[in-house]
């Protein structure tokens, strides 16, 4: 049986070997030169071997993993070595002790990071914040409420405008009034978040009676609309050159040289983060987080439940979107310039991708996702031109083999535990999410 | 028509689809405390007669009007499904629809969303207000798991449960929302006879202890003959015949309705 299978992958591979060298043969092996008006044609007959040894192997290799995956998908979830450990690390930090060490390691660390790293992996650790920040509240969106958004660039720019905007017409009136400037990184802090919100109130109107594809289409159409709107009005947004020289915050009055200003943006940015975690953390164990819920599980079941739906959406949408708001100021305050090309679809779907792979749902997930996707990149510059490449390979293995993605999401469950008394705490015991 | 204490009228309802008429100038009342069924053929309309009363559908025509504990009456046609929830009518569906990734426990507390009122900034706040609130809405929530006999499963996510017990968690969620008239769409179909009979001493414990008037839809003979005290039948979105138990058993057009001339 398991001969046979061997057998048939090795023939199969031998076929898609022959058949990539005859595919890749014009591109690969011939070589037209023209020299003098007269086209030569060269073969370079020593490549034909490399390339059907390759497919061979790839080919054969994904094969095999393909079989793994199918043969592992009959066994629960909760096995294996790896499955173990996380149950193992889950139940460890269930415990109040080792969750408080937890914690406290991991905020020296992220304290000690700008100055044991430098500058420029500041720089990197902000933009891969504000992108942890931007898959939190994307999370809310997609993982909580069900709700597919690829127009969420949309509020990013809007928060990175807010404060852009309040820069470029409220400065002046700043400065000549002797106050510093960078105290408008701190009014444009929640007016930017409550203006997203705002934005996603009025995005999710439409699209009440909209769900899957349509809901994409249309939360699409929004992000677009909003790029071009601000790439349009030229007068009033700079159009396509954008807003430049963006103060950095305020620092007690300080103007800071680069280094410091990036370690105290970075700093920001990690308060920031913290706060996102606690507040999503939060929201999704509440009444409104069960709502949202259960209106992903059954629209139809929920309504007749009593939950409006309405209602529902709007939170939902006004959540996600008022995290965005807050990223794009960050991004404003540390780029010092923003134009519309930093709000492209792409980077609705690069958020969206860093919360699928991450694990939808999760929080550590979507923390680790966008981590990921941003870090990796910047360490790897040389193979920079391969990203898309990379990208989709990654999405494609982690769609196959890990479907709940990386850091799958762990549901805290309201249990009971059996004893009268114990009505009250609503606590599982050791099925929360690591908390972060 | 008037009626002692009809706490559900529905007069002259109609529903077109297209050109179908799915329910055809359809009144009926539902007194106060009454278990009352409602049969037919497939297809006769019930389940639509369901979905206008709980708003999935907005009828055609005619007036739908509610009237809690003896005070004025309220049309409630048109309106929208968790709106007539908030008024104290609950359904289930025939076609299970439960929260099935979330647990027993949680299920129930959706059925409860709208007794608490925690927004938003009293979740990030967690007060004491809210935990308390939490807490006694796990209390409630045990309470009635343990009344519909589904505390075994408390636990338990919704989609590994066995399907008797799903649907009498359909019913513990519906009952969750403090309704004053339950509406049951087949509770018992797939169920076997011991569940049957469970579920029949059920219905008539929700409407005795929970002081909750019901309305069913059911195939199950022996079930609607049971426990229902009124029977309306409906045959091709008309309504055929009303009555006690042995008055429909013995009316000719109503044998003539399930099974042909």
């Amino acid at each position: 049986m398991e001969r046979n299978k061997l057998l048939r992958d090795l023939r199969s591979s031998a076929i898609i070997a022959a058949w990539f060298s005859v595919l890749l043969f014009p591109l690969l092996v011939m070589k037209v030169s023209v020299t003098g008006g007269q086209a030569l044609v060269r073969f370079r007959w020593e490549r034909l071997p490399a390339i059907a040894v390759a497919a061979f192997v790839l080919s054969f290799a994904w094969r095999r993993a393909l079989e793994w995956n199918e043969a592992r998908g009959d066994k629960p979830s909760g096995s294996g070595p790896i499955a173990a450990l996380t149950v193992k690390a889950r139940s460890a930090l269930a415990l109040r002790p080792i969750r408080l060490t937890a914690t406290l390691v991991l905020l020296a660390v992220a304290a000690a990071y700008p100055f044991a790293l430098g500058m420029y992996h500041t720089n990197i650790m902000i933009t891969a914040l504000i992108y942890v920040i931007l898959a939190l509240g994307l999370n809310l969106v997609v993982g909580l409420g069900g709700l597919l958004n690829l127009g969420y660039a949309a509020f990013f720019a809007v928060g990175a405008y807010t404060y852009g905007l309040l820069w470029k017409y409220a400065g002046p009136a700043f400065v000549s009034a002797g106050l510093d400037p960078g105290w408008l990184f701190w009014i444009a802090l929640p007016t930017a978040g409550v203006l997203a919100a705002i934005f996603g109130a009025l995005l999710s109107l439409p699209v009440l009676r909209l769900r899957g594809d349509y809901l994409a289409i249309i939360t699409l159409a929004f992000g677009e609309i909003v790029r071009m709107v601000l790439q349009n009005s030229g007068e009033v947004t700079g159009g396509a050159t954008g807003i430049s020289l963006i103060p950095r915050p305020w620092f007690f009055g300080l103007r800071l040289p680069p280094r410091q200003a990036a370690t105290y943006i970075y700093y920001i940015a990690v308060a920031l983060v913290a706060l996102t975690v606690f507040v999503v953390r939060r929201i999704e164990d509440s009444r409104v987080g069960r709502a949202l819920e259960a209106m992903r599980e059954d629209e139809i079941a929920c309504e007749a439940m009593g939950v409006d739906l309405v209602r529902n959406k709007l939170i939902t949408f006004s959540l996600g979107a008022f995290w965005a708001g807050i990223a794009g100021v960050l991004l404003a305050a540390q780029t010092t310039y923003i134009n519309p090309d930093s709000f492209t679809l792409w980077e609705s779907i690069t958020v969206l991708m860093a919360v699928v792979i991450g694990g939808t749902g999760s929080i550590p997930g979507a923390i680790g996702g966008a981590l990921l996707l941003k870090l990796l990149p910047e360490y790897f510059r040389p193979l920079a031109q391969y990203r898309m490449l990379i990208y989709g390979i990654a999405m494609i293995l982690v769609i196959i083999f890990k479907p709940d993605g990386l850091l799958p999401r762990n549901r805290k469950k309201y249990t009971f535990d059996g004893s009268p008394s114990a009505v009250g705490a609503p606590v599982a015991a050791g099925d929360q999410e690591a908390r972060r | 028509m008037s009626v002692a204490n009809p706490i559900l009228e529905i007069d002259g309802l109609s529903m077109v689809f297209g050109g179908l008429r799915a329910i055809d100038d359809v009144s009926l009342h539902i007194r106060e405390g009454e278990i009352c069924a409602l049969i037919g053929p497939n297809g006769a309309g019930k389940t639509t007669i369901f979905n206008c009363i709980t708003g999935v559908y907005k009828p055609t025509e005619g007036r739908v009007t509610i009237r809690r504990g003896g005070g004025q009456r309220e049309a409630i046609q048109g309106l929208k499904p968790n709106v007539i929830n908030r008024k104290g009518l609950a359904r289930t569906f025939q076609n299970i629809r439960l929260f099935g990734n979330m647990t027993v426990l949680e299920n129930v507390m959706i059925g409860r969303h709208n007794a608490l009122a925690a927004g938003v900034i009293r979740a990030i706040a967690r007060d004491a207000a809210t935990r308390d609130e939490e807490a006694r809405l796990i209390d409630d929530c045990r309470r009635i798991l343990v009344k519909m006999k589904l505390d075994p499963f408390i636990n338990e996510t919704a989609r590994n449960l066995p399907y008797g017990a799903q649907r009498r968690l359909e019913i513990a969620r519906a009952l969750a929302t403090d309704p004053f008239l339950l509406l049951l769409d087949e509770p018992v179909a797939g169920m076997n006879p011991h569940e049957t009979k469970e579920l029949e001493e059920t219905i008539d414990l929700i409407r005795d202890e929970e002081k909750v008037t019901i309305l069913l839809i059911e195939h199950d003979m022996s079930l609607v003959m049971n426990v229902s005290e009124r029977i309306y039948v409906l045959d091709y979105g008309r309504l055929i015949a009303e009555g006690t138990p042995e008055e429909i058993k013995g009316n000719p057009e109503v044998i003539r309705a399930y099974l042909g001339e």
